[in-house]
């Protein structure tokens, strides 16, 4: 009901010619007096510092969080998006679609089974001409928490976000060979810090995918041969071994030595290919078999992901409008609460020549003041949140969040919120526009 | 002499707690020439502050003249009114009325803005003046009593007003301090040109005067309830 009455054109046509209007004013006030307004607003703030800091300060927190729930929900859903490591669609175990985009994406939540050694032959065969290609993972243990996925060289090959393929920051990718009998490992950036492993550090993997300390490791021994730029996708979080390094790992049971977890599948360029496939695949898979499913688009599944959550967004939203009007509102009240204590202060100044609109003007700008400095505080908390922000996802998803990338909340937070304080510090400006001059300079004789 | 200030039928009312009106002020006639200096005494409640309140545009009184340099206030809209009293006149409060967030030359510069303009070598020529260029970075509550009334004379004659009207301007100072205060204020108002309007009860203050007058001879009112 009041978002329609808010969305009703004559309504924001007449907000905002009001809003126009009282801005000039306040512009031709502030030209007409270039010095003596600011003047009298610093000092103002200057007497007042305490409760101007504090005022400022939740200002500040209201525009840090505002601007920081903008960017990591728009950052967040971009790098989501972008976290599908160039894959258009997965054929795994029959289960959640989600769940499978999770474990073989995001190398999150536990893997919902495995595709047997025969239908990934024969997808691999037979729908060759559908796709680009077809990676297999493999996965089902860890080092120190860290999940360690099988997988081919063709892997590194696919760009991983557009234009980006997977470099290396030091040593050289696995060697997929018989020879090597596969115990070789290239490992994610955040992996080779967190766990402090270079070239040639060797590792024991643990079963399972979360670690247990007290469990005893696998016999084998994993040699790092390659460190992995950063991506800023959850790839850093992932230690890569050869698929066969995994599915024939001591303790693994032989039987399954030629399973998969999940067939990774960048469908093909030429888009009727992609089209006929995808849908023939998903009609095949979903609709032929019982023990496996296909992801058309695992783009479709992380937005879908996104909506399920768009109402903790909603309220993280709302939480944060609340929080700057609250602020706002500690402008007012702030600035309302000194103005008995300043009655005397513009009794005396319009006693000394100063107009009311002057005093009027004065009173709305040192609200817009007080409102500007809580923006430019808004900015450090808006790194603060951001940093901690990207730490979490970082550590726990593997995303990474741009600090540094311009988003346009960054410009309309601040600047509705200084418009915001002007417009509150009516209010007081309107008492000290009706101070009454003989009245608060002294007692009558 | 040209007069500077001129009032006729000056009458001011205030609505009494039981909600009737007293009459403070009733003037018929008053003249004051330019650079004349006036003496008025009067004791508490005969209206000394509504009076110079009524001529400085600060109280607007309910009927008459009172007219500056040929204008008369009650013509002329709030902000010109503003304007003329910033330009022409300039205001010695009995209690000084300082600014406390501003330096002791600031609050002499900031009058001036609302005037002619700040004009800081005379800002600071009024307070070597005064005998406060040692205080110009002083806050109000660093200055004494004196001090304070000294800045108060600079500022109401920082704007080179045509008018200086003083409220009581020694009623906060010992015998000694207002006798120099009083004499301050006459001596810089004479180098400014300005007239001068004090308004006092003490007996030795207006004794400085040439010119000396009781206000209750030119304010009538008689104190009364008349509504």
């Amino acid at each position: 009901m009041i978002q329609d009455v808010l969305n009703t054109p004559l309504f924001v046509l007449f907000s905002g010619a009001l809003l126009l209007v009282f801005l000039l004013y306040l512009l031709v006030q502030l030209a007409c007096n270039p010095v003596v307004i600011p003047t009298i607003v610093l000092k103002s703030l200057r007497q007042h510092t305490l409760s101007t800091f504090i005022t400022s300060t939740s200002i500040g927190l209201g525009c840090g969080l505002l601007m920081s729930v903008w960017v990591v929900n728009f950052q967040s859903q971009r790098a989501f998006k972008n976290v599908t490591g160039g894959f258009d669609s997965i054929l795994g175990p029959r289960g959640s679609q989600l769940q499978l985009v999770l474990n073989s994406l995001f190398h999150m939540d536990s893997s919902p089974g495995l595709v047997n050694a025969e239908d990934y032959r024969i997808f691999r065969q037979k729908y060759k001409r559908f796709y680009k290609a077809a990676v297999p993972i493999a996965v089902g243990d860890n080092y120190n928490g860290y999940r360690i996925v099988g997988t081919t060289h063709d892997l590194f090959g696919v760009e991983h976000s557009p234009g980006q393929v997977y470099g290396l920051a030091a040593g050289e990718f696995f060697i997929q060979n018989e020879k090597q009998w596969n115990k070789e490992a290239v490992i994610g950036n955040t992996v080779a810090s967190k766990l402090d492993l270079q070239v040639n550090s060797k590792f024991q993997p643990y079963h399972g995918l979360n670690f247990d300390p007290n469990q005893e490791p696998h016999k084998d021994k994993y040699t790092v041969t390659g460190i992995l730029k950063p991506t800023g996708t959850p790839a850093d979080r992932v230690i890569w071994i050869p698929i066969e390094g995994l599915q024939q790992m001591d303790g693994h049971d032989i039987k399954y030595s030629g399973d998969v977890s999940a067939i990774l599948i960048q469908m093909s360029e030429d888009t009727t290919a992609r089209g006929f496939g995808m849908n023939s695949l998903d009609s095949i898979y979903n609709k032929g078999t019982d023990h496996l499913t296909f992801v058309k688009s695992t783009e479709d599944v992380v937005a879908r992901l996104f909506d399920q959550f768009a109402w903790a967004e909603t309220i993280l939203r709302w939480v944060a409008y609340l929080v700057a009007v609250v602020a706002a509102g500690g402008v007012l009240a702030s600035i309302y609460n000194s103005m008995n204590e300043r009655r005397r202060e513009f009794a005396i100044l319009r006693a000394l020549g100063a107009g009311r609109n002057l005093v009027f003007s004065v009173i709305a700008m040192e609200s817009a003041v007080i409102a500007t400095i809580g923006s430019v505080i808004g900015f450090v908390f808006y790194a603060l949140i951001m940093i901690a922000a990207e730490t979490v996802l970082r550590r726990e998803i593997g995303v990474t969040l741009q600090l540094d990338e311009f988003h346009q909340i960054m410009l309309i937070a601040p600047l509705g919120l200084i418009v915001l304080g002007a417009v509150v510090g009516i209010i007081p400006a309107l008492k000290a526009y009706s101070t009454d001059v003989a009245g608060n300079l002294i007692p009558q004789s | 002499m040209v007069p500077l200030l001129e009032i006729s039928k000056l009458t001011k009312n205030y609505r009494s707690p039981g909600g009737g009106l007293q009459r403070v002020l009733d003037v018929p006639e008053f003249t004051l020439e330019a650079g004349r200096q006036l003496a008025l005494r009067g004791v508490s409640g005969t209206g000394k502050t509504t009076f110079l309140n009524c001529i400085a545009g600060i109280s607007r009184p309910d009927s008459g003249v009172v007219s500056i340099n040929g204008v008369n206030i009650a013509d002329i809209s709030e902000s010109r009114r503003d304007q003329l009293r910033a330009s022409n006149i300039g205001y010695i409060f009995q209690t000084f009325n300082l600014l406390q967030g501003y330096t002791c030359l600031d609050n002499v510069l900031l009058g001036m803005r609302f005037g002619c303009g700040a004009d800081r070598v005379f800002a600071l020529k009024l307070l070597d003046r005064v005998g406060l260029s040692a205080r110009l970075g002083y806050w109000p509550s660093q200055l004494s009593v004196g001090q304070q009334q000294r800045v108060a004379v600079a500022r109401a004659l920082a704007n080179r007003p045509k008018l200086v009207l003083a409220d009581e301007p020694t009623g906060n100072l010992d015998p000694k301090n207002a006798a120099e205060a009083v004499q301050l204020i006459r001596e810089v108002c004479e180098e400014n040109e300005a007239a001068l309007l004090l308004v006092s009860h003490d007996q030795d203050v207006l004794n400085q005067f040439d010119h000396c007058r009781d206000l209750g001879e030119i304010n009538l009112a008689d104190q009364k309830v008349v509504v």
